[in-house]
């Protein structure tokens, strides 16, 4: 089982909809493929076998109930947190060693907690990767950078130098997000990008995903539990349920997706509730 | 539990089984299970510590450095530091003073006072003080700090920004450590003969000259060496039981204040150790 290889990295962006067939599960040749991952914690089992493939360009949204092991699966391809068995592949090879590094240095990710730096200020931390590393910037250049960044995500250039703990958990979770994008990266998770933001905030930042995905061609991998979310950032959609991937289509399928968990998911549970 | 139970012997042990029989037939058997099983747990800490150790050594001098990083270290684990090191020094040297003109009175031999407290000062109890007051406030605040961002995900952040937590951690911690304790240490010492010679010469009745040009005539270079060396290994203990704790912390506030805890225990404990072993090497021959 050796996909192909997905070539050309920096390629132009393409800005149609990703795997033009719906259910495009297992086989062909995503930027990242995961396959029959499985992880367990001391007390439980949380991921009992996840295929998934996320393909160049394309915007996929997890969903899940609470606890369903959304955020694990996104550690789980990280490196954060070690599988028991499975495997992750970016663009054909094990996610390691010195793939794992390149598949950094044009990542971002968005922590469900913010996982903001305390002892740097907002900016310093919008600018994290822009003041080290390789490509790394003067101090005022990254800080404009930053600040632009913060607009983006509608705050003002007011927060940049204060320090994450004085701001309200919304803005936490903003300035995370324009950490994420800091630098532009192809690649980029985000867990739960709107959970704990008002509705104009919200479509602000689903617009800003959106965004990303089609303008500058960026691969965006994004949980939610907001269904209206979903509609208004995904290419495709995958629903974990008890471990696996239970569901998983383009957007435009979801309300027939005649998946019961998936169904009881986009009604709130209000008919067909199956719950165990 | 029962880790501390002393090996069962004669009519003891009936009284001691019958307490652990509650478990199983296997009393005794049981107890000596249990001593392995603490006894297996310490060593492997001391395995998982030494290869922690191992790991942020091998990275000192491995790019990138962060020296921004490695500035506030220095101040925040030396200067900072730098009164509490102070005050304990200046009160130890007196009270020294104090003790051993009322030793040295028994054999009509007040005049060893400003040698040995220099002696005492230089090579034992100002590093050892020093060492432990900087393991109190240092390996705690370390502790907590990494363990906050572990347990809030700041560590797998950095990690998601290509930045490898132990570089930019760890090592500017541990080299701020082994830079700063001598530092410390020497203030230390000489504030210590301070308080040694303020006593001796308001209390004791010494003569200031004469007070200082004993202690200067008496004082080698190997016991200051010595002083140093020991501050410099007592620096890297409190800086890498911080880090290792910090690193190891358990989710939520409990597993944070435990880290903490944890490291300055483990610190004082590993710097009397470490100071008997250099006392060793150092005077043995
Ligand atoms: N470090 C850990 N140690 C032990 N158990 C863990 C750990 N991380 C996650 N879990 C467990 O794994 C399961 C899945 O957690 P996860 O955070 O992935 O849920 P989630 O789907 O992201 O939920 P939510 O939507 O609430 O964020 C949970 O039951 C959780 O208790
Ligand atoms: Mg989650």
């Amino acid at each position: 089982m050796t996909p192909a290889v997905n070539t050309a990295q920096n390629g132009p962006p393409s800005p149609q909809v990703a795997s033009g067939s719906g259910r495009a599960l297992i086989e062909g040749a995503g930027l990242i493929e995961i396959e029959s991952l499985h992880k367990a914690f001391d007390r439980e089992v949380v991921l009992r076998g996840i295929d998934l493939s996320i393909d160049r360009g394309e915007s996929l949204v997890i969903v899940g109930q609470s606890g369903s092991g959304k955020s694990v699966l996104l550690k789980c391809i990280l490196g954060l947190a070690k599988p028991e068995s499975g495997r992750i592949l970016f663009r054909g090879r094990p996610l390691q060693g010195e793939n794992r590094t390149e598949f950094l240095d044009q990542f971002g990710m968005l922590f469900q907690g913010g996982a903001l730096f305390d002892s740097l200020t907002v900016w310093q931390n919008v600018a994290f990767r822009l003041l080290r590393g390789k490509n790394r910037k003067r101090g005022s250049e990254a800080r404009a950078i930053a600040i632009e960044k913060l607009h983006r995500v509608g705050l003002e250039a007011d927060v940049a130098d204060r320090y994450p703990a004085e701001l309200s958990g919304g803005m936490q979770k903003r300035v995370g997000l324009a950490r994420a994008i800091g630098a532009d990266p192809a690649v980029i998770f985000f867990d739960e990008p709107t959970t704990g933001l008002d509705p104009v905030r919200a479509n602000v930042i689903n617009a800003l995903i959106r965004d990303i995905v089609d303008e500058l061609g960026a691969t965006a991998v994004t949980i939610t539990h907001d269904m209206s979310s979903v509609r208004a950032i995904a290419h495709r959609v995958a629903m974990i349920h008890d471990g696996i991937i239970g569901w998983s289509g383009p957007v435009d399928s979801m309300d027939q997706s005649g998946n019961p968990q998936m169904e009881a998911f986009l009604n709130g549970g209000l008919s067909a509730a199956r719950t165990d | 539990m029962g880790q501390r139970a002393p090996i069962p012997a004669g009519p003891v042990a009936s009284t001691k089984a019958s307490l652990v029989s509650m478990r199983g037939p296997l009393g005794i058997g049981f107890l000596l299970a249990a001593i392995g099983r603490s006894t297996l747990a310490a060593i492997r800490s001391i395995g998982r510590i030494s290869i922690f150790a191992v790991i942020a050594v091998s990275h000192v001098l491995r790019p990138p450095f962060f020296f921004r990083e490695l500035s506030q270290q220095l101040l925040a684990i030396g200067f900072l530091s730098l009164p509490v090191v102070g005050l304990t020094a200046l009160f130890t040297g007196g009270a020294l003073a104090l003790q051993i003109y009322a030793g040295g009175a028994r054999f009509n031999a007040e005049s060893v006072v400003p040698a040995l407290v220099a002696i005492g000062i230089v090579r034992e109890l100002g590093p050892v003080i020093g060492g432990l007051m900087v393991a109190g406030r240092v390996s705690a605040s370390i502790a907590a700090e990494i363990g906050t961002m572990r347990v809030t995900e700041q560590i797998d952040a950095l990690e998601t920004l290509s930045t490898d937590p132990i570089k930019y951690l760890v090592v500017p911690r541990l080299l701020a450590g082994v830079i700063t304790m001598p530092c410390l240490t020497f203030i230390g010492d000489t504030v210590g003969i301070l308080g040694g010679f303020l006593v001796g010469t308001q209390r004791l009745g010494f003569n200031a000259a004469a007070y200082i040009q004993n202690t200067w005539n008496f004082l080698e270079v190997d016991d200051v060496t010595s002083s140093l060396v020991k501050a410099a290994v007592f620096g890297f203990i409190i800086a890498i039981m911080g880090c290792y704790h910090g690193h190891r912390s358990e989710r939520g506030a409990k597993g944070v204040g435990r880290a903490a805890t944890n490291a300055v225990v483990t610190a004082s404990v590993l710097i009397f150790t470490a100071n008997y072993l250099l006392t060793e090497t150092f005077f043995s021959a």
